[in-house]
């Protein structure tokens, strides 16, 4: 644990106290909606701090960038124009919801500190493209980071603790990092690549203990393109379904990441891998629930867990929630905000739900 | 005509050997050790390669020659400055006394490489990731057991653990841990032969006498498995085994296997006297060693008039040409002391 601590303390960043600007994410709001609402509630109501939620934003060219369909040069040019877009609300810290942005800034920015003439020529394109001008941020910090600089502060906050109610012993968290938080530029990371904090610091602050897993740095399996060529989906969910294979023996409580494509895929997934083989990866056949970290940070903030978006996972979270003591009302769970049921989803064949 | 004096900073086996030669010529040394005891590296050695010597019967050489009474040993005593003063060198301890002398023999050695370092590694995390230095020590004990106390049935050793790796900033190659690795893996096979001793590495190089021969019969005689990649990463499993992932290179093929304990191969780096001392002298060379004058003809002398240097404090050496080094030193140093008469 010293040694680790060792290395955290080796990777530390500079996280802006407040006046953000947000940019939410192409794909979340389709795979979790409610993490983003959210993590600006969170930072609205809880810790009092400025967040822009620009409706003009758009996309940072990542997955399309990552699948080799987009030229870097036009990547930088629409990273420079969501910068302008930062620019007019006159704000300069800049917060991208995405694990996949976040890289991709951080690798626009590298590019233009060590090869100026591309700034310069990134400057001319968008000038030319849409009129506008652009500052870099001063600073670029993912919602994790900011979560985890707060993290102390939450705590005061938090209605419950990562802790089993009937026990009282600590829930076992597997944390999964998004590869592109800190595997690119692991000093813009907090903790480095090897052994992240982000995440664990906010499940050893609240409560909870991390479980190491031989597979605990393999890719989620998401992977770009191997999800997004369909011919090599197998190798997507046969990197998911390794990384379960290893945590399973540690009998983990839930999951939790930061990164879209994870969350998404290590959720999804299980429920592909028990109607292909009949496999979950708990006792109880329920499959292990994951969790963005904004929904952790909601829920032991004593959010509506329906608000945050939990009845959309594939693994239902009720087996978490219970462990807990978390109160929600079953009723609700398919009540839109308007009030009106908004109809229950098939039941999978062997996935408990 | 006054007994000229010199200076040797370092106990080890360098500064031992040339300690010893320059007493047998009749001139007066005063060996300064920072440790209660001489011997530096070599007292954590139970066999030498590449012919399984006994260790501790040339540390007991090296020590023994040293009571003769041309030789004050000063052990406990880390010196912390060293400069020329007129035409003598002086050098001054933790306890800020004075020695004056006229040459110095800087052997101040290496440190082995800080595996933690290789975070990827998990060395300090996992309790079944050891280095070389570690695995020595166990081998002093005359048994070879994990964590738990059980014996392993399957061992890797990785090599080129903070050598040739510019991720840490140390391309160089530490010249013995090839020939170490093949020595520590039979050793592990002869007290557990029915093991599983397997050994990674960039490329094996074996460049002394009989190297290639052990590292020949390393694999007929006793089985061991020598596969061409380096592990990435090092995670434990549930059991507290160690998980590996590598590449097999010649094989083309990743690689992924569990064994009861993974041996770390660490190199050597510049040891904080070395780098301290010669940064004062401005003979401070790459990567923190002391720079010699000259790699051909002139590896003994510095830039410095009267400042010398013998062994790893210039760069990573076997323990075989360590000693031949302090001699050669030896010899510089009277030819020296002799002219300046």
């Amino acid at each position: 644990m010293e040694i680790k601590k060792r290395f955290w303390n080796e990777y530390q960043k500079e996280i802006a106290e407040d006046d953000y600007f947000y940019e939410r994410s192409c794909i979340r709001q389709t795979f979790f909606p409610g993490s983003e609402a959210t993590f600006l509630k969170i930072l609205r109501q809880d810790l009092g701090k400025q967040i822009v939620d620009d409706p003009k934003i758009h996309t940072c060219t990542g997955i399309g960038y990552h699948s080799d369909i987009v030229p870097f040069e036009t990547t930088m040019t629409i990273c420079a124009r969501l910068f302008s877009l930062m620019n007019d609300s006159e704000l300069t810290n800049y917060v991208p919801s995405c694990v996949t942005s976040f890289g991709i800034f951080n690798e626009v920015l590298d590019t233009w500190k060590h090869f100026p003439e591309q700034l310069e020529l990134t400057r001319e394109n968008l000038r030319k493209a849409t009129g506008r001008e652009f500052t870099v941020p001063q600073n670029i910090a993912h919602p994790s980071d900011i979560i985890y600089h707060f993290r102390k502060e939450l705590k005061e906050k938090m209605k419950y603790r990562l802790v089993n109610k009937e026990t009282g012993e600590p829930l076992r968290v597997v944390e999964h990092i998004g590869c592109h938080y800190s595997k690119i530029f692991s000093e813009q990371s907090v903790g480095g690549s090897e052994f992240p904090h982000v995440l664990a610091g906010m499940i050893e602050e609240w409560g909870g203990e991390v479980v190491d897993y031989p597979e605990r740095r393999h890719c989620c399996g998401f992977g770009f393109r191997q999800y997004l060529v369909m011919a090599n989906r197998g190798y997507s969910i046969a990197n998911s379904k390794k990384k379960f294979e290893s945590m399973k023996p540690y009998k983990p409580d839930f999951i939790v990441t930061n990164c879209p494509g994870c969350a998404m895929f290590m959720d999804k997934w299980q429920y592909t891998i028990a109607e292909m083989e009949g496999t979950t990866y708990d006792d109880q056949g329920k499959g292990i629930p994951v969790l963005t970290y904004e929904e952790m940070t909601g829920m032991l903030l004593g959010y509506n867990p329906w608000d945050t978006g939990m009845q959309i996972h594939q693994v239902q979270a009720e087996q978490l929630f219970d462990k807990i003591g978390i109160e929600y009302d079953p009723q609700d769970k398919y009540t839109g905000k308007s009030g009106k049921f908004l109809g229950e989803p098939e039941k999978p064949t062997h996935l408990v739900v | 005509m006054d007994r000229k004096k010199i200076i040797i900073i370092g106990g080890g086996p360098a500064g031992q050997e040339a300690a010893y030669h320059l007493a047998l010529h009749d001139y007066s040394v005063t060996l300064f050790e920072k440790e209660s005891d001489t011997g530096g590296h070599l007292n954590k050695v139970v066999k030498l390669f590449p012919d399984f010597g006994d260790a501790d019967a040339l540390r007991k050489e090296l020590s023994g020659r040293l009571i003769n009474p041309n030789i004050e040993l000063k052990n406990g005593t880390c010196i912390t400055e060293l400069f020329k003063e007129g035409e003598k060198w002086v050098v001054k301890s933790d306890g800020d006394c004075a020695c004056y002398g006229d040459a110095v023999l800087l052997a101040t050695g290496f440190e082995p490489f800080d595996a933690t370092r290789k975070e990827e590694l998990g060395y300090g995390i996992y309790d079944n990731v050891i280095t070389s230095v570690d695995f020595e020590s166990m081998l002093k004990t005359g048994k070879i057991v994990n964590y738990e106390g059980k014996t392993p049935q399957r061992i890797a050793f990785l090599n080129c653990v903070g050598s040739r790796d510019e991720k840490v900033g140390n391309p160089y190659c530490s010249r013995a841990c090839c020939i170490n690795t093949v020595k520590l893996a039979v050793c592990f096979k002869e007290l557990l032969p029915d093991a599983e001793a397997y050994c990674f590495y960039i490329d094996m190089r074996m460049t002394g006498q009989q190297y290639e021969e052990l590292y020949r019969t390393s694999q007929e005689k006793y089985g061991i498995t020598y596969i061409r990649g380096r592990i990435s990463e090092a995670a434990a499993t549930f059991d507290n085994k160690i998980q590996l992932k590598a590449e097999d290179t010649l094989a083309g093929l990743p690689l992924k296997m569990t064994v009861d304990m993974l041996v770390l191969m660490v190199g050597m780096e510049a040891s904080e006297s070395t780098t301290k001392l010669a940064t004062q002298n401005n003979i401070k060379g790459d990567y923190g060693f002391a720079a010699s004058k000259g790699l051909n003809g002139h590896d003994n002398q510095t830039t410095k008039e009267g400042l010398f240097v013998a062994g790893t404090c210039k760069r990573p050496l076997t323990l075989q040409e360590t000693l031949a080094d302090a001699g050669s030193a030896a010899i510089q140093i009277m030819n020296y002391l002799r002219s300046d008469n």
